[in-house]
């Protein structure tokens, strides 16, 4: 049960206080911010106390989501994934997450909170449920923008644009109905790690199919995975590209009786974001890892360090990464760095507080190798300080890729939608942790 | 944090909430009553707007109703009197035709927390619990909850009470869940609401119409409930077993908690319940928050202190990711640390290698400390790694790898030569008061073999005057005492200077009284202080405890899925902080009091890693064997590490055993077989055997887990037997003595002896039973706790004994020593 719930910005503003049970005085809020601010690093841990009163929170869109609760027999995995149902539900309803949004949609949120806890409990989170009770509409907090209106063709003619959709389509709120739309996700995280010889020592997928759901009036979705769909590795693999995972979970509302047979989900959606299956893989991808590194770690004569990088994109020709960041750690006390890219548009910086040099690339196409040479002017280099050169992160975003090669088949919504329905499948695999030691 | 100038803005908010014009424009109205709130959300004290914002409730938008009713709630109790205005305008909308007002207005009635509006709030509660919505009925049932909590000295009316049991068959299910909490609150002082059979069953019954929370809810209250019959818990238990696997975390770990205690009389139940999370726990690990990722690691430390199996294959899932916040880091290595075998020890050890460079000094240290650990079992390689790390030369590396050689040394004493080289030239680069101890102890305790030892300990001499550590000076006076023994000639005038200027000069008591207490010690003659000072290297208890024993379950089980695990240093491996080792009283044990002791907490007597009080300086205990005048002292000096032992093991292989008592005799070496009779040893923990050899100087080299067969034991001792009945332990070493060394191995091999495996498996729903002794039901956790059940008349353990040299009479003394020990033991089993 929780005791008082808040949401703090990252400097410390108030921005929801709400008090449930009446147990303690609402100085808690700057008890926590103080905790928080006398730990070394920006790491708080996740539960805190002080004296009989309990602190949980998580981090969400930059926002510290705080739940107090006075019985430390509370189960933190209720508190926590309660806390993360909140943020999701003020996503929904406020279209994007941010201090912003929540500051000018507190009204809202107080409503939601309202309805979702009473006295300390939970009640219900489903947005459905609370859809005939919350009555503020939400303000958006995006500013009107030209671009919006760029894919409406002249005399409203249909444009090529148009069969994408805009990137602010899935960040507005819920409520809205003006124009309905169906939005399934597949995310994949990645974990990977490749040893100093190349070896692929880890790589794990986690993935997961969202679905986003404007529609008022939808009954049944029917959502089609590939057919050689597996699950398990006992399973029998056929000849062909067969797609496989270890284990899947679903959402509880999800209809499985054709997903044996024909790999279809069958769900009634509810409006707002839900995660509709969950599933992950280890150690058995069926495609390489998209980036391979060959460094060279050597020191020259004027005792300056030099790293050689090669980055080779294994990806397939036609996709390409996105986002792409290195981050290379480097021997303390570096002070200075020189380095030769390969094109204008890619950037590195030496970050001081966090003892690396990070290499952005903003695009990265399959295929093709970047090579970049940094100098490094460490004062009193060591041959020791070399191995201060650790294990290199990758962060990166690959768009229209998943790296177990689950595809959505078809989406097929009952009853037929009337009009424009709008129906977008997005698939996106984000590096988790990307690792490759030197 | 207030604004500047908020007293201005209360007075603005206050014109612009009395201006009429205002108030009769329904929109302007209510922007300026979300001002009032925003303010109030920031901390602005605008409760001085309350009578305005009393009339502003009096409105039929329910957008301002509501926020109105933020603000009322919140200042409710610093304004009493202005609040019972309020409470007209709640008791009319209790009426309204709209369930949403109703529910509404009875809400924010029972949430103004004032004791004097209770007789107004009673009667619109009781008529909302029989409302036709079931989301006023929500919110009448918690408001008795609420308003029980008000006035808790009250008598709560029964009546309210039988309507809220009656209402656990409403059809809305978030009124069931309700109903079930606002008991608990209001029953409290009588443990909560009745849990008895029908009420659980309807609950289970109703349990796939609640939501997550719902489900989280009742699956924590009927953790009371205790099912009368082994078929109603299989009932159960077979029942949530579709919640065991549930992808929603929350419920995963109710039910997981539920199951430990339903079935905590059987723990084959238990066991299998947490092999089953293990997928769902994993897919945690995995999951995009990394707040819950934390939860779960945090809980999988706990499952792996029964289980210490679990997670064996999945070790790669706790490789640290990359941008993970330092506390998932360090809980992820302490979970790895647990979960090294022979396979994979390489990988992990490179794994962590690699983050002892992390920026975050925390996790850096964390990561030498887990290698560390692992240099318990794996100390060559560990040892390589860690000496790489000086040569980093970072301040906060060395001191980290200092005081983990140390915790290292102190387990493995093997390890010292490399320790002695490393040690040289380190002093300059430690810059914190831990490191420079770790040092010091290390000096101290290995100073003849550091040849730079008293030059590095006269730098820290020199200093002394500016050291501010306590900790630093003790340890610098020890250690310069200790190496003074070994090595007088280098040490005698830097010893005088320390000791001068501790006695003379310092300030603290601490430093002053020990400085003095040595000088005095060393007025005593150099072999007194050689006593006091020249202990143990290491304590041998610990080296056998690289694979700590198997907790219960029951241990943890009442702190799964509580706030417990989460917070910081909970589970705390067990520390091996060296002590100086002090004098130690020194009681001789017989075999009278054994059984004594034995009831007492073994812990105290060895297990704890801080307190260090037991340690013996020279230890040797006489124990009297069953023959009298034959004294038989058996000792642990020399301590034998675990591959001296396999060596001399192996080297004396016994020439084709005959079964039975046979003995077999060679050159040098006896070796002999025999079968001991002693039921329940098997369920005797490792600890309280542990223990229990400590205390007849045994020493237990090594012990397969509790629920394996073949069942084994390693153990040595040495015997010291003389001929002067006399003997004290401390002198006995310079008379005419007969040593011999004892290698031991317990076995029950199961073969041959009748055993019944007990499986409880939790598909079929009932546990199999077979050849139940009636008279022994009291015994039936005992045995099912580890799968195997041994037949009273048959249990035989083999005993088989090496001594080197030969001696007869000793061994069967030591037999009759290790009889008596086992039947003791067994007995307390019982």
């Amino acid at each position: 049960m929780i005791s008082q719930l808040f949401i703090l910005s990252s400097k410390g503003d108030h921005l929801i206080y709400k008090d449930f049970r009446g147990e303690a005085g609402n100085d808690v809020i700057n008890v926590f911010y103080e905790k928080v601010t006398a730990l070394p690093g920006d790491q708080p841990p996740v539960v805190m106390s002080h004296r009989d009163l309990h602190f949980v929170h998580v981090r969400q869109g930059g926002l510290y989501w705080v739940a107090t609760t006075t019985s430390a027999g509370s189960s933190p995995f209720t508190i926590i994934d309660f806390l993360n149902r909140l943020a999701a539900l003020v996503t929904d309803y406020c279209g994007s997450l941010s201090e912003k949004s929540v500051q000018m949609n507190f009204a809202l949120i107080y409503e939601l909170l309202d309805e979702v806890v009473d006295y300390g409990y939970i009640q219900t989170t489903s947005s459905d449920v609370l859809k005939n009770f919350i009555q503020t509409e939400a303000v958006s907090s995006r500013p009107f923008s030209l671009f919006d209106l760029s894919n409406v063709g002249l005399f409203g003619a249909e444009t090529q644009q148009s069969k994408v959709a805009p990137s602010s389509a899935a960040t507005r709120p819920i409520q809205s109905s003006r124009d309905q739309g169906v939005f399934v996700d597949v995310i994949e995280r990645l974990s990977v790690i490749i040893g100093s010889n190349g070896a692929v020592m880890k790589a794990d997928v986690e993935g997961e199919i969202k679905v986003k759901c404007y529609m008022l009036n939808c009954s049944e979705m029917r959502i089609g995975l590939n057919e050689e769909f597996s699950i398990g590795r006992s399973t029998l693999r056929g000849y062909g590209a067969a797609v496989h995972v270890d284990e899947c979970r679903f959402h509880q509302a999800v209809k499985l009786d054709e997903f044996d047979d024909h790999r279809i989900l069958k769900l009634c959606p509810s409006q707002g974001e839900q995660t509709v299956m969950q599933y992950q893989l280890s150690d058995n991808l069926p495609s390489p890892p998209p980036f391979r590194l060959f460094p060279t770690i050597e020191r020259d004569n004027r005792g300056r360090l030099l790293i050689y990088m090669k980055l080779r994109c294994d990806l397939p020709p036609k996709s390409a990464a996105i986002n792409v960041s290195v981050s290379v750690p480097v021997p303390k006390g570096c002070v200075s760095l020189s380095q030769e890219l390969s094109s204008p548009e890619q950037r590195c910086e030496l970050k001081p507080q966090s003892r690396s040099l990070v290499w952005t690339v903003p695009r990265c196409s399959g295929g093709t190798q970047l090579s970049a040479v940094f100098k490094l002017d460490v004062p009193g280099l060591s041959s020791a300080s070399m191995l201060e050169v650790g294990p290199v992160g990758l962060t990166f975003e690959l768009p229209k890729l998943t790296s177990t090669g689950l595809q959505i088949r078809f989406l097929r919504l009952t009853p037929v939608q009337p009009g424009p329905s709008q129906r977008w499948v997005r698939y996106v695999t984000h590096s988790d942790s990307y690792i490759i030691r030197v | 944090m207030p604004y500047l100038g908020s007293e201005e803005t209360v007075k603005e908010l206050r014109r612009a909430l009395s201006n009429p014009n205002v108030q009769s424009d329904q929109l302007r109205y209510r922007n300026i009553v979300l001002k009032v709130i925003r303010a109030m959300s920031q901390g602005v004290d605008v409760s001085s707007l309350f009578s305005e914002m009393v009339k502003a409730c009096a409105t039929v938008d329910i957008v301002q109703k509501k926020l109105v009713y933020v603000f009322l709630c919140s200042y409710a109790t610093v304004n009493p009197e202005l609040s019972l205005l309020v409470i007209n305008t709640l008791r009319k909308d209790c009426q309204d035709p709209n369930p949403m007002v109703r529910s509404l207005a009875l809400r924010n009635m029972t949430n103004l927390r004032l004791p004097s509006l209770v007789e107004y709030v009673e009667q619109p509660l009781m008529t909302g619990l029989r409302d036709r919505a079931a989301c006023v009925r929500r919110v009448a049932v918690l408001g008795w909850a609420k308003l029980y909590n008000l006035q808790t000295r009250s008598e709560i009316d029964a009546s309210v009470v039988n309507e809220l049991y009656n209402l656990l068959r409403d059809p809305d299910p978030v009124v069931m869940v309700n109903c079930l909490r606002a008991l608990e609150e209001i029953l409290k002082e009588e443990g909560g609401v009745a849990i008895n059979k029908p009420i659980t069953h309807h609950l289970l019954n109703r349990l796939k119409e609640c939501d997550i929370w719902g489900q989280c809810e009742v699956l924590r209250i009927l953790q009371r409930h205790r099912p009368q019959s082994e078929d109603e818990l299989f009932d159960i238990l077979s029942l949530l077993d579709v919640s065991l696997v549930s992808p929603h975390p929350p419920v995963m770990a109710a039910t997981l908690s539920l199951f430990l205690g339903l079935s905590s009389g059987l723990p084959a139940v238990s066991k299998a319940a947490i092999e089953r999370v293990r997928g769902p726990l994993l897919a945690i690990c995995g999951s995009a928050s990394r707040e819950m990722r934390f939860a779960a690691i945090c809980h999988i430390q706990l499952l792996l202190c029964s289980i210490p199996g679990l997670m064996g294959a999945h070790y790669k899932r706790f490789f640290c990711g990359y941008a993970e916040p330092s506390y998932i880091k360090q809980r992820k290595m302490k979970v790895l640390v647990e979960l090294v075998n022979d396979e994979n020890v390489a990988m992990v050890l490179d794994e962590l290698k690699g983050y002892c460079t992390d920026v975050n000094t925390d996790t850096a240290q964390a990561a030498i400390t887990a290698i560390g650990r692992i240099g318990r079992s794996y100390s060559d390689k560990c040892l390589e790694i860690l000496t790489g790390l000086l040569g980093l030369k970072q301040e906060h590396i060395i001191s980290a790898v200092m005081q983990t050689m140390c915790d290292l040394v102190w387990v493995c004493p093997q390890c010292s030569e490399t320790v002695c080289v490393a040690v040289e030239g380190c002093e300059e680069m430690l810059l914190d008061s831990q490191g420079r101890q770790a040092l010091l102890w290390l000096l101290g305790m290995y100073g003849e073999f550091v040849s730079s030892a008293p030059y590095t300990l006269e730098t820290f001499i020199d200093g002394v005057r500016s050291e501010a550590s306590l900790g630093v000076k003790m340890e610098l006076l020890t250690a310069t005492m200790r190496i003074f023994l070994c090595r007088p000639a280098e040490t005698q005038d830097m010893l005088g200077r320390l000791l001068h200027y501790c006695i003379e000069e310092e300030t603290n008591m601490c430093v002053h009284d020990q400085a003095l207490l040595y000088y005095r010690l060393l007025h005593c003659g150099i072999e007194e202080t050689r006593k006091v000072l020249q202990g143990r290297r290491s304590d041998p208890s610990l080296g056998v405890l690289i694979g700590r024993p198997a907790e219960p379950i029951s241990q943890w089980a009442s702190s799964f899925n509580t706030l417990g695990p989460l917070k910081q240093n909970n589970v705390e491996m067990e520390s091996t902080s060296r002590k100086t080792p002090e004098l130690v009283t020194f009681e001789p044990k017989s075999n009278t009091d054994l059984r004594d002791t034995l009831t007492c907490e073994p812990e105290e007597n060895f297990h704890s890693g801080s307190d260090r009080t037991t340690e013996k300086t020279d230890s040797c205990t006489p124990v009297l064997p069953s023959s009298p005048g034959l004294p038989l002292t058996l000792s642990l000096s020399p301590a034998l590490s675990p591959e001296e032992f396999e060596h001399m093991w192996l080297e004396q292989q016994p020439p084709q055993s005959e079964q039975g008592d046979g003995m077999s005799k060679e050159e040098d070496y006896l070796c002999l077989e025999e079968c001991l009779r002693c039921p329940n040893i098997f369920d005797c923990s490792p600890k309280s055997l542990q223990a229990a050899m400590q205390l007849v100087n045994i020493q237990m080299l090594a012990f397969t887990p509790p629920n394996t067969l073949p069942w084994r034991v390693y153990l040595y001792t040495h015997t010291q037997q003389s001929n002067s009945v006399a003997d004290t332990p401390h002198s006995s070493s310079v008379r005419d003595v007969q040593h011999t060394l004892i290698l031991g191995e317990l076995q029950y091999s199961g073969k041959g002896n009748k055993k019944h495996a007990i499986k409880g498996s939790i598909s079929d729903g009932e546990v199999v039973t077979k050849d139940w002794d009636d008279e022994r039901e009291e015994e039936e956790e005992k045995v099912v706790a580890y799968g195997l059940r041994t037949d009273r008349t048959q249990d035989e353990v083999k005993v088989t004994l090496k001594q080197h040299p030969k001696d007869e009479q000793v061994l069967k003394g030591f037999i009759s020593i290790l009889r008596t020990l086992l039947h003791t033991l067994s007995s307390e089993g019982v």
